[in-house]
């Protein structure tokens, strides 16, 4: 866990609200890996007083790490005004991020919408020629333009309202490409809002295929140091909360009652 | 010229601190989360999160909200139980070169001594701290610390069973919070700390959901900073023990305040989640305050406010 201020190297806008920063921070760049997120603080007086939480969407090779944000509130409305030099305090790594399946394995993606950040690291580190990414949003202004946040693999879109791509929820990508892809061994990883891993969740059960989520809560500290982003896990699990910001923010999804979340 | 090190330390009854900073109960968890970040055994104490007889899950979530310069917390005290607090996470904490302070609570008043009574012969673990702001199940729910009779049962309790000094964490949710000060006293508490969160709720306009799903919580942070200090004061002019200040003390300037108001420590909670380093900031900044005021020990301020 590195704690340290981090040069923005650029943000701008690259879809309707969402925004992509560079944040130059090297040990934190050498540090992360898929799935792994961090703190950080958006401003440096006490209101808003928290930190927000944010995924590492991806790592480049010059030591900066790259964020993928959507403005939901003043906290990521006062992220979108920072301008290039300007340096931010950020905490991270933190928690635990995907486990990566065996090579020749299937992966299918699937992110819903601002869902997609922390899936674009995992797409460079699994294995390319046995992969789908899978991404759905309400509609084509919300589009994030995946090659241009550094997803190297081409990327299928379902929208709500038929905007681009297929017409329907993303799950329906899903469906079809399982069931194209046949017999042998697959997984799943999504990320998104809660309907949409809820049903993802429910479908791998069924397909008795295996699936990680990254989920998220609201959080104090990010460290494991509030018992704060609780989420109820599944019965059998070890204790009847797991911490997003430690045991997770990546879960198997057989681990989270989906019934309580 | 080498700047003089000022003498920081402090004392609270029968305990030496290095200095007068410490961690507040349940935002530093068991000292071990920020340790990458903070060397734990610069501080003067640490005070490890609330334990309880048995385990507890806590409450459902959302757990945590913000709120204009502070947040909500209705975490349900989550803790691991004192046993597996003493067998599991002591451990690591006995090997500090700092104090610890085990908090403490309970749902009756006997169980408030069954807990200490756990910690009897327990190394590694310099007083208790006794949080009487949960619910008391026996009272139908109302907070031990909003009766001044009860919150001396719970102090006389917990001293027949321990065998370490005895810190009570006054809840600020009273009328007059110099009764439950001096009840406590008399019933023999070795010092006091205050203050635990003030009660509060938040509710989303969209869905009219109340925003934490315990519908209140406490509220933590610099929101609480002038609240915390006025009771301070109070309780310092009510009381002869030792008091320490807690709320909303974000950085080396917000500490003296509370030091000047006569507390003899603070902690430091919330500010953590802000700045993991706050505590250490704050150890750094006083001695810089010191060497800037020409202060050569801190005992040199505290209760020291001048009147207009
Ligand atoms: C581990 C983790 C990783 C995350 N990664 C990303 C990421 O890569 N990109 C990204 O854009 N966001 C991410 N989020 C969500 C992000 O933290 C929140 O959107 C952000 O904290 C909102 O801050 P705000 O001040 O703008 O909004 P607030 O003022 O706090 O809230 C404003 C509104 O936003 C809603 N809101 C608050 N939190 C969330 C949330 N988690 N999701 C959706 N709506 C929310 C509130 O209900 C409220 O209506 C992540 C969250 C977690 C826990
Ligand atoms: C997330 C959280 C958990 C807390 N848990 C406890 C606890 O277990 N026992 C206790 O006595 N106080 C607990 N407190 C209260 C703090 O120790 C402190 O009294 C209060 O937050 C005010 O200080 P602050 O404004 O510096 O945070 C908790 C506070 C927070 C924010
Ligand atoms: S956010 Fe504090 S424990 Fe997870």
């Amino acid at each position: 866990m590195i704690e340290e201020e981090a040069g923005i190297v650029f943000n701008r806008q690259i879809a309707d609200k969402t925004y992509h920063m560079g944040l130059e921070s090297p040990r934190i760049a050498a540090a992360a890996k898929p799935g792994q997120f961090v703190m950080l603080r958006v401003f440096n007086g006490i209101d808003p007083l928290l930190r927000r939480p944010l995924s590492i969407c991806r790592v480049g090779g010059d030591g900066i790490f790259y964020l993928l944000y959507r403005v939901v509130g003043r906290g990521t409305a006062i992220m979108s005004r920072a301008v290039k030099g300007e340096r931010l305090s950020v905490l991270g790594p933190l928690g635990r991020g995907f486990k990566l399946p065996p090579p020749g394995d299937r992966s299918f993606l699937v992110a819903g919408g601002i869902g997609i950040a922390p899936l674009i690291s995992l797409s460079q580190v699994v294995d390319k020629d046995h992969m789908a990414f899978l991404v759905g949003y309400r509609s084509a202004a919300e589009i994030i333009p995946a090659e241009q946040v550094g997803a190297d693999t081409s990327v299928s879109i379902a929208t709500d309202d038929g905007t681009a791509g297929h017409r329907g929820p993303v799950t329906e990508l899903l469906k079809a490409n399982v069931e194209r892809a046949g017999e042998g061994r697959a997984i799943v990883f999504a990320c998104g809002p809660l309907p949409m891993l809820k049903a993802v969740a429910a479908l791998t059960s069924k397909w008795n295929i295996p699936c990680q989520v990254s989920l998220e809560t609201s959080m104090a500290c990010g460290v494991g140091a509030c018992h704060g982003c609780a989420v109820k896990s599944s019965s059998g699990q070890k204790k009847p909360y797991h911490h997003v910001c430690q045991d997770g923010p990546v879960f198997d999804a057989d681990t989270v009652d989906w019934g309580r979340l | 010229m080498t700047e003089i090190q000022p003498d920081l330390k402090t004392s609270l009854g029968s305990l030496t601190l290095k200095n007068p900073v410490l961690t507040a109960s349940g935002t530093f968890g068991y000292g071990q989360e920020f340790s990458s970040l903070v060397d734990p055994n610069l501080l003067g104490g640490i005070v490890v999160k609330g334990l309880s007889l048995k385990p507890r899950a806590g409450n459902r979530p959302p757990r945590t909200v913000e709120t204009p310069c502070g947040m909500l917390n209705a975490i349900g005290l989550a803790n691991m139980g004192v046993d597996a607090f003493v067998e599991k996470r002591l451990p690591l904490l006995r090997e500090l070169d700092t104090v610890v302070i085990a908090n403490i609570y309970g749902h009756t008043i006997d169980e408030y001594g069954t807990v200490a009574a756990r910690l009897k012969g327990v190394e590694g673990i310099s007083a208790i701290e006794v949080n009487i702001s949960c619910p008391n199940v026996d009272g139908g729910g109302m907070a031990f610390g909003t009766d001044p009779d009860i919150s001396a049962r719970v102090t006389e309790q917990v001293l027949k069973k321990a065998d370490k000094p005895v810190i009570v964490k006054l809840s600020p949710n009273v009328t007059d919070i110099r009764a439950v000060a001096r009840a406590v006293e008399r019933a023999g508490a070795e010092g006091i700390s205050l203050i635990n969160t003030l009660t509060g709720m938040a509710i989303d306009i969209e869905t009219r959901l109340p925003r934490l799903a315990n519908i209140s919580g406490g509220l933590s942070g610099p929101a609480i900073r002038p609240v915390a200090l006025h009771m301070v004061y109070q309780v310092v002019k009510a009381v002869r023990i030792p008091v320490i200040g807690i709320g909303g003390i974000m950085d080396y300037r917000d500490a003296p305040e509370f030091l000047i108001a006569g507390a003899k420590a603070v902690q430091v909670g919330t500010a953590s989640f802000v700045n993991p380093r706050a505590s250490l900031d704050i150890v750094e900044g006083l001695k810089a305050f010191c060497q800037g005021h020409g202060i050569t020990a801190i005992d040199e301020i505290i209760g020291t406010m001048r009147l207009r």
